[in-house]
């Protein structure tokens, strides 16, 4: 009897090791996460630059946030803003916003009456390892490199759109603090070779093929460059 | 009938008073003329004017973002603390002009004061030649937080006499207030005025900014006045893009 309860046990076990397996669906890959932070400049009692026509640069930068964000999201792509009203946010909580959605890219929006084209503008801190907990003021640091690749692929689709720009790079105290590809992007009037104004920053069909141009180099950015070689 | 020897007494005190006016009045004299001597304010000797000098002024172009070297033949004072703001001076003169490439109000009298420091060692240096670039770029403007590297145990009169020095320049509030607000346009003031303080006083590898003599967070919105800046490679222009 007491055998006859170790053979059973045995060739339950064996029947069970030599039972096919159980064909279970495998889980999806996980879909990789992929945020961009947008930072309309300025806001509240900082009004910014004060642009043609009586446009103030808070306004214009928190339109072309809202339209950008609006093509983002069609695109599927998810989309923290650091303000959508007109209230003042330091320059501390806007670093905050992006460093806590732990973004792919961050863009910084500015505006100015003086100068042509589109200006952008990485961080001029030198490159830095990435540090565990890196100082707060110099934290873009660590990503500076990829914040060169991420104004890299902004121009190609500027230039693509047949903007003219500007790169440089710049010391800005929000995304000197920024943990992220992070860009400032300044949108001026277009000017042709003589100096003449062709499409100025009131130009709705301007805006729109600047904020095209953006979401088309984010695509961009999602597809190719930040799979591949824009991790810090 | 007065007794004599009153009259006498008299006579004396009468005596004594006249010799007690007339050294007053000599002494009185004496004070004016010595007076005199000390307040003379008559133009002796022409005063010194300061030899024209050629000065390197880098000069902003808001419409391409350049920014290039202009000779200026100007007045230039021996001491340099009062050459940098001759020279910022001209600058912003140029900067206030109609015509200006890079307009910004406000001109000489924007400069307070310009006072130069012993400059203080700047952690965290990258050689510039590590920096990344842009390709395919129109200009390309870059100010580094590199700081050069100062001989190791250096004398601090040494430092004061043949070190590098900090810049530290005093705006009125008027040009920051009128300045034109935008990233480009600011930091082009910034880095021109920093340029030009290199290329005229070698020495200065650091500039600081004061508004009414009070520190403040930017220029205009933009530019950050709380930083240090580097003088060290200021601006470097690469090719038309297509």
């Amino acid at each position: 009897m007491r055998w006859s309860k170790y053979t059973l046990a045995a060739l339950v076990v064996a029947g069970l090791a030599g039972a096919p397996a159980v064909s279970q669906p495998a889980p999806p890959a996980p879909q990789e996460r992929f945020v961009v932070v947008l930072d309309a400049a300025h806001g509240g009692d900082d009004t910014g630059g004060r642009l043609a026509h009586g446009q103030l640069e808070k306004s214009f930068t928190l339109a072309m946030s809202v339209r950008l964000r609006s093509l983002l999201a069609a695109r599927g792509i998810q989309v923290i803003t650091t303000r959508d009203s007109d209230v003042a946010v330091d320059p501390v909580k806007r670093a905050e916003i992006a460093n806590h959605a732990a973004a792919q890219a961050c863009l910084s929006l500015h505006a100015s009456q003086s100068g042509s084209g589109i200006y952008l503008f990485a961080s001029s801190m030198p490159p830095a390892e990435p540090a565990r907990f890196p100082a707060w003021k110099t934290a873009q640091a660590a990503w500076v490199t990829s914040s060169l690749k991420l104004a890299g692929v902004l121009n190609s689709a500027l230039l693509n759109a047949g903007m003219s720009v500007t790169l440089a790079r710049t010391s800005l105290p929000a995304v000197d603090s920024m943990t992220c590809p992070a860009v400032a992007v300044e949108i001026a009037p277009e000017q042709n070779a003589g100096h003449e104004t062709t499409a100025g920053l009131d130009d709705r069909d301007y805006q729109a093929r600047v904020a095209a141009a953006l979401a088309a180099a984010l695509l961009d950015w999602r597809t190719d460059a930040w799979r591949t070689e824009a991790r810090p | 009938m007065i007794p004599r020897y009153q009259m006498i007494l008299f006579g004396l005190l009468l005596l004594a008073s006249l010799a007690m006016g007339a050294a007053l009045w000599h002494l009185r004299e004496r004070a004016h003329q010595r007076l005199i001597a000390g307040q003379d304010s008559a133009p002796t000797s022409a005063p010194a004017v300061a030899p024209a000098e050629q000065a390197a002024l880098l000069v902003a172009n808001d419409s391409d973002g350049s920014i290039l070297t202009q000779l200026h033949s100007l007045p230039l004072p021996a001491d340099p603390g009062a050459r940098a703001r001759a020279v910022l001076g001209k600058l912003l003169d140029l900067y206030a002009a109609p015509d200006a490439a890079h307009p910004v109000p406000g001109g000489a009298s924007s400069v307070l004061q310009v006072f130069l420091l012993p400059a203080p060692e700047i952690a965290g240096a990258a050689p510039a030649a590590e920096r990344p670039k842009f390709a395919d770029s129109r200009t390309v403007v870059i100010l580094s937080r590199e700081s050069r590297a100062r001989a190791p145990g250096a004398a601090s009169q040494d430092a004061r006499q043949t070190g590098p020095l900090l810049a530290v320049v005093n705006l009125t509030g008027k040009f920051a207030a009128n300045h034109p607000s935008g990233i480009e346009t600011e930091m082009l003031t910034v880095l021109s005025i920093c340029g030009t303080l290199r290329a005229n006083l070698p020495r200065v590898t650091q500039v600081r900014f004061l508004v009414d003599g009070q520190t403040r967070a930017t220029l205009a919105g933009h530019a950050d006045l709380t930083r240090t800046y580097l003088t060290g490679d200021a601006v470097s222009s690469e090719g038309a893009h297509p």
